[in-house]
């Protein structure tokens, strides 16, 4: 019992990276239809970003936190301006293929400014890990969670409750009507990718003192966030949180129940599984056919 | 629709101006002089082996230069990139045996990109100075594959002797999801009944995991006593980290694969009290005067430092040991592949960084147990285990 | 009548281009890089089929590569079967896979069935990393022997660049026929419009399962020849990244075109050997170059050379023009 509440805790921690990570590239989906496969590596300059800017220049974590997240956010609106606004009345796949050369292109970038050595950032807080039933929480898990939460609610109030959040959804709703009464839908879209890869800089942030940074870390988390959306459902932001979750306990289940080896097949047994039993994923906003 | 075209063709032609110049450099090389070929991981996840290992043969051929050559011939050092990919590899070999026509080839860094090539190597009759660990490449031996990295076999034996010696019977192994890890595994299943230790619980983890607590509370059910992590950097930093979270108290060892400052950087405090089996090369200052090995250990240490600015690693020294063996074959061959190879076979007692290598027609590795020492971190810095 | 005229002078073409590279072409380094691309010419062709003319995205196609190569290495080294024996076992666990897993996973759509084929992709690898008494695990598989025909050996050379490219010269003609078939218009009337083509009495359904296994199929063919002209396979070489490397083929070289699949397997296999010689910096030229493709060529190379080709040829007879009514 008390190694089943000890999976279900990694599982989570693990789990809401998982959901941060899906949540912006979910948010980008629904404002522009397209899904960013280099979404991975903006977590990864978040991490190593908060490497350069708070351990080794010494700024205070609140500020470095920000600088980091706007330099990312920067960098995701000149990927925008550059790349995908050059490129917008392409076809979806031949955008995705963009995406993917950005993120190689970035990965290669970041192997030469950070080499190619992982670095390893300190906790946020020095306390001691907490006992809850026989089972230990790391404060840095809770941050984590509290984090995930934060992000996904002001995005959600972002969304439901300001001008600009409605007009976004407004965009991604129908363009052209939206064109029509006067949103500017090209600064939407800017919005959007600042936005996506801003919270994606922030799960980097986040987890870094969890794990160790390195230039190759943000293949596999893009690849993970992208399963939690699809589990959830793209578009919907609810649903992306918790198919990260959900990726996150099974993995941790299938390691400490299962086999650790195969931790990874049992996640996408499952998560195969559940497309096929509703292919539009959990909780899905609208049927997502574009490709 | 014009201006598109126009931009097209600007795009084009600046592509082409960065890439002609390069390409044109490479190929006006010196003609005469003694080729040796070089395929490393020096890119990828195993750049933290291959990265020193290229550095290192270029730092020695550039010495051999300076002071001459070998028997009055230069050496020219052609050195590809595997990226840890097999297919790389095998591309990277046959442009060396078949394009650049090179006398002999060091590397690769890996196992599987080692097992690739083996079969090219041989069919071309170049020998083969492999950097990699995995037993698989000297075992059967084969007649032009040679390697300087100590066996995975060396360095499971060394730390079960550790364990014998501190009544340690128990043990729960966790161990990376890749041919490194897989090695390992093996070599700790197969030789645990030799020292009287069992098994109770394996575990693996993928080399970008970012927690491991779900295996980890498993191994702890077993209550073993003792936990061997068997990966390379940054997975057993990892590792390292969520035992202490944990709260685990049961003593932890590590494979040579995290023998660098970089583990106790990225371990912090949790690195403290961890015993793991290394090369003489990361506790030179802690040797003996008397210790054979002392005064060739140093001087890599100050070349390296003073070429690169950079600390040593153990991994670099495979390299090292490789190329100087080489140019000692090398020497009065003539540029003979069949001598290169009769030499490299004959040597013997050459004191390297890695050990003493005896290479024989049998084996093909040439080291022996002692080529690992066991070190436990203590204080933020290494601190020798008695024999 | 002209379309068929067409179609036989490319062919005629090809194989003497072939013929010629074969023939003239002595350097082993040359040639086993042409025969690379032959291998992922047949993986982009099989995926062209499915992708470009089907309108199916697939993220793991790599597992199909990966089953072909693993079937034969078992077969023909753990049980000493002969490989041309092991050819057919491959194909046929290739197709039986595919149905399986088609079943289901073609009923997603658009990205869930990228999805979807992800991690069927995922699975399939973690199988071959984690089964290690079979497949070797990620130490990989030794020992694979030569391919034997008669009393012809084929090893790196002229013997084995003729196989692939004739395997190559075959499956493009396969491919064409299907697409000149009843078969190829109700495909691309999936690829336009699914529902409309499923009114004009077109079983979507059957049809891309049947596309699905064919570009399995296919797959695993590059599997075999792979396995035995390297002789050793790991689960690296079938990775994720590897299925993403083989749609950036299809999508570069410009997707519903067989020459689109050469082209594009060439330019991806061609790109890192050039590039070595940047050594740090391969990763950002590569990243650029492939961003700067599909920006400015969002057809794939074969549509933008054309499109060039033709701009150029307008111009320069637009220009003429001009200066003849100037005179």
């Amino acid at each position: 019992m008390q190694e089943i509440i000890q999976y279900l805790f990694s599982g989570i921690t693990t789990g809401s990276i998982y959901a941060v990570i899906a949540v912006g590239l979910s948010m980008l989906y629904s404002s522009t239809e397209l899904i960013n496969f280099s979404h991975g590596e903006f977590v990864m300059l978040g991490a190593m970003g908060i490497v350069t800017i708070w351990v080794h220049l010494a700024l205070p974590l609140p500020l470095a936190f920000a600088l980091t997240v706007a330099a990312v956010a920067f960098m995701g609106m000149l990927f925008e301006r550059l790349a995908i606004r050059t490129a917008k009345k392409h076809q979806p796949i031949t955008l995705v293929i963009i995406t993917v050369g950005a993120s190689i292109l970035l990965r290669g970038v970041a192997m030469i400014i950070w080499g190619k050595d992982p670095f390893s950032v300190p906790q946020f807080s020095s306390h001691e890990s907490i006992e809850i039933a026989g089972a230990a929480l790391v404060p840095q898990s809770l941050f984590i969670v509290i984090a995930a939460f934060i992000l996904a609610g002001t995005i959600h109030l972002f969304f439901k409750q300001t001008l600009t959040g409605k007009a976004m959804v407004a965009c991604a709703v129908n363009k052209k009507a939206a064109w029509l009464s006067g949103i500017p839908s090209e600064t939407m879209g800017v919005l959007a990718f600042i936005i996506s890869t801003g919270t994606g800089a922030a799960a980097g942030i986040f987890i870094a003192p969890i794990t160790m940074s390195s230039y190759d870390m943000g293949t596999i988390l893009g690849l993970k966030g992208f399963c939690a959306a699809m589990i959830g459902g793209l578009g919907s932001l609810w649903g992306a949180f918790a198919g990260g979750i959900l990726l996150g306990v099974l993995e941790s289940l299938g390691a400490g129940l299962i086999s650790s080896g195969l931790k990874d097949a049992i996640a996408f047994i499952l998560l195969l599984l559940i497309l096929y039993i509703c292919p539009g994923g959990l909780f899905s906003a609208k049927v997502a056919k574009r490709f | 629709m014009n201006q598109r075209k126009i931009n097209v063709f600007v795009w084009a032609i600046a592509v082409m101006l960065v890439i002609a110049p390069i390409i044109g450099t490479s190929s006006a090389m010196a003609a005469s002089a003694y080729k040796i070929g070089g395929i490393f991981d020096s890119t990828g996840p195993a750049s933290f082996l291959g990265d020193p290992e290229k550095k290192t043969m270029e730092m020695m051929v550039e010495q051999i230069n300076a002071s001459g050559g070998i028997d009055g011939q230069k050496v020219e050092a052609i050195i590809y990139d595997s990226e840890g990919d097999p297919a790389k590899a095998v591309s990277a070999v046959n442009k060396l045996l078949h394009k650049d026509n090179v006398l002999a080839i060091i590397g690769p860094s890996t196992t599987p990109t080692t097992l690739a090539i083996v079969n090219f190597v041989e069919k071309a009759k170049v020998p083969l100075i492999s950097c990699a660990a995995g037993i698989e490449i000297t075992s059967p031996v084969k007649p032009w594959v040679f390697k300087t990295a100590q066996s995975d076999l060396l360095a499971v034996a060394a730390i079960y002797k550790t364990m014998q010696a501190r009544n340690i019977k128990k043990i729960g192994i966790i161990t990376v999801a890749n041919a490194f890890g897989e090695s390992g595994k093996k070599q700790l299943v197969g030789q645990a009944k030799d020292f009287g230790i069992t098994v109770v619980q394996q575990e693996s983890f993928g080399p970008n995991d970012t927690d491991t607590t779900a295996q980890l509370t498993k191994i702890k059910s077993a209550s073993p006593d003792a936990i061997v992590c068997w990966g390379t950097n940054p997975g057993p930093a990892v590792v390292a980290k969520n035992i202490k979270q944990l709260k685990i108290n049961i003593p932890l060892y590590q494979s040579h694969g995290v023998a660098s400052p970089k583990f106790i950087e990225l371990a912090g405090e949790a690195a403290e009290g961890i015993t793991l089996p290394t090369g003489k090369i990361l506790v030179t200052k802690l040797l003996d005067a008397s210790d054979a090995q002392k005064k060739i250990l140093e001087k890599y240490e100050a070349d390296y430092k003073a070429k690169f600015n950079a600390n040593v690693s153990g991994f670099g020294g495979y390299s090292y040991d490789a190329m100087v063996m080489l140019a000692n074959a090398i020497k009065g061959s003539g540029g003979d592949k069949e001598k290169i190879r009769a030499a490299l076979e004959s040597t013997k007692k050459y004191m390297g960084i890695t050990g003493e290598f005896n290479f024989s027609a049998t084996d093909h590795n040439g080291l022996t147990p002692d080529a690992f020492v066991m070190v436990e971190i203590k204080g933020g810095t290494w601190k020798l285990l008695d024999k | 009548m002209s379309q068929q005229k067409r179609i036989f002078i490319e062919h005629t073409l090809f194989i003497i281009a072939v013929i010629l590279c074969g023939l003239l072409i002595e350097n082993t380094y040359y040639l086993q890089i042409i025969t690379f691309i032959g291998i992922n010419t047949l993986l982009a062709l099989g995926l062209n089929m499915l992708m470009g003319y089907a309108g199916q995205v697939s993220l793991g196609h790599a597992a199909f590569y990966g089953i072909g190569a693993y079937t034969t290495a078992i077969l023909s080294t753990t049980f000493g079967i002969s490989p041309w024996i092991a050819l057919v076992c491959a194909v046929g666990g290739a197709i039986f896979v595919a149905f399986i897993v088609g079943l289901p996973t073609l009923k997603l759509s658009g990205y869930y069935l990228g999805m979807g084929t992800l991690g069927f992709g995922m699975i399939v690898n973690i199988i071959f990393r984690e089964w290690s008494s079979v497949t070797g695990g990620s130490s990989g598989f030794v020992g694979i022997p030569m391919l034997e025909l008669g009393s012809i050996l084929f090893e790196a050379g002229k013997s084995y660049f003729f196989l692939v490219w004739g395997v190559v010269f075959v499956a493009i003609v396969i491919c064409r026929r299907i697409l000149a078939s009843r078969m190829g218009r109700a495909l691309r009337s999936i690829h336009d419009g699914e529902n409309a083509s499923m009114a004009v009495g077109v079983n979507t359904h059957i049809l891309k399962l049947q596309i699905f296994m064919f570009s399995a199929a296919l797959g695993s063919i590059a599997g075999f020849l792979y396995a035995h002209f390297v002789m050793f396979i790991s689960p690296d070489s079938f990775g994720f990244m590897v299925s993403v490397k083989m749609v950036t083929m299809v999508v570069i070289g410009g997707m519903a075109s067989v020459w689109g699949a050469i082209l594009g397997a060439s330019l991806l296999t061609l790109l890192p050997e050039v590039l070595h010689s940047f050594q740090e910096y391969e990763m950002i030229i590569f990243g650029l170059i492939l961003m700067i493709v599909m920006i400015f060529m969002p057809q794939g190379l074969t549509r933008g050379l054309i499109d060039i080709y033709e701009h150029s040829h307008k111009s320069r007879s637009g220009s003429k023009a001009n200066i003849k009514k100037t005179n």
